[in-house]
């Protein structure tokens, strides 16, 4: 028990302080590389919990692919940060105001918070006990079937995904030749070869 | 907090981080501490091959990359929720077998788009 108490607290304090260097890092690239440094720590927080699957996803989808978009983003933009941060103290009040207005209907929300009579047992969806199977098993058990709706429209929305990154960045380069097999393998030798006799000391 | 069984399964994994930590923190500051150090302007600038640096090392990247990348979250995410499928195809069924057809079906629509429409030719 000392063991896992000491790793909570590890991975949450290196998970606070990663997140805070996210934000007051002065180079991008390095609030990436603290962002990635704290999903690692969250996915060791989720193992804690005893949510193996969603630890192991979170390394491999948060830190293996959206950091790697998020270093593209952060590489793709050439702006002069130092330029950036000229102007950026004129904004501070406009800061402030929004930010008081959300931590105030946090505040309004947690303060009259309840649940809904019904909540509980919706929540309460057959699922095994995680004794006999592993987590990962428990959860597809019930995802493939209880929540049929919801995964179907997860696959839509990866569709919507998809289509939308290629209509958005993809542009077709005019005046590129391209390799095309098939029209490689259909040229025959009468098309492109032509022999002809040429007679000695005539030349050219 | 999850119960000890399945945690002691990750005490491993917890030694091997904590030896790699000591490893490279042992290297860092004992490089700092062990060698003789004087640095100047001339050691402490990049070297590249007797000229000044031309321009800074960091380039704008193409927005290509991103693209790939992006294509590539879409299939690591289907990925990912193949593993629990595979795991439980046996208690959920032919429905369940189906669903996840379905499922790949649809992002197999968006391949075969994305294929056509030659987002993964690098040209």
């Amino acid at each position: 028990m000392v063991v896992q108490a000491l790793a909570f607290y590890l991975f949450a304090s290196i998970l606070v302080l990663s997140a805070f260097f996210v934000i007051t890092a002065r180079n991008p690239v390095h609030s990436v590389l603290f962002l990635i440094l704290s999903f690692f720590n969250a996915a060791g927080l989720f193992v804690l919990l005893g949510a193996e699957f969603i630890a192991l996803t979170l390394v491999i989808v948060y830190v293996g692919a959206v950091a790697v978009l998020f270093l593209f983003v952060v590489m793709m933009l050439d702006i002069s940060f130092a330029d950036l941060r000229k102007g950026a103290m004129q904004y501070v009040p406009m800061g402030l105001v929004i930010g008081a207005i959300i931590l105030t209907e946090l505040v309004m929300l947690f303060g009259a918070w309840q649940f809904a009579p019904g909540a509980g047992q919706n929540l309460a969806v057959p699922v095994v006990e995680l004794v006999d199977v592993t987590n990962t098993e428990a959860l597809g058990q019930v995802l493939y079937t209880n929540y049929v709706l919801a995964f179907q429209v997860a696959g839509l929305i990866l569709f919507i995904a998809m289509i939308g990154a290629i209509v958005l960045t993809h542009r077709r380069r005019p005046g590129i030749r391209r390799q095309v097999v098939s029209k490689q393998q259909a040229v025959r030798g009468e098309d492109v070869i032509e022999i002809r006799k040429v007679t000695t000391g005539t030349g050219a | 907090m999850a119960s000890e069984e399945l945690l002691i399964q990750y005490l491993p994994i917890l030694l091997f981080m904590f030896i790699a930590c000591a490893i490279s923190v042992a290297m860092v500051f004992g490089s700092i501490l062990v060698a003789k150090q004087k640095p100047d302007s001339e050691k402490n600038s990049a070297y590249e091959c007797g000229f000044e640096a031309f321009t800074d090392a960091r380039n704008k990247f193409d927005v290509r990359f991103y693209l790939v990348c992006l294509l590539f979250i879409i299939f690591d995410l289907e990925i990912a929720f193949l593993f629990p499928w595979a795991v439980s195809l046996k208690e959920i069924g032919m429905f369940g077998f189906w669903s996840m057809m379905s499922f790949l079906g649809i992002l197999t629509v968006g391949f075969v788009y994305e294929w056509k429409k030659g987002a993964l030719d690098w040209e």
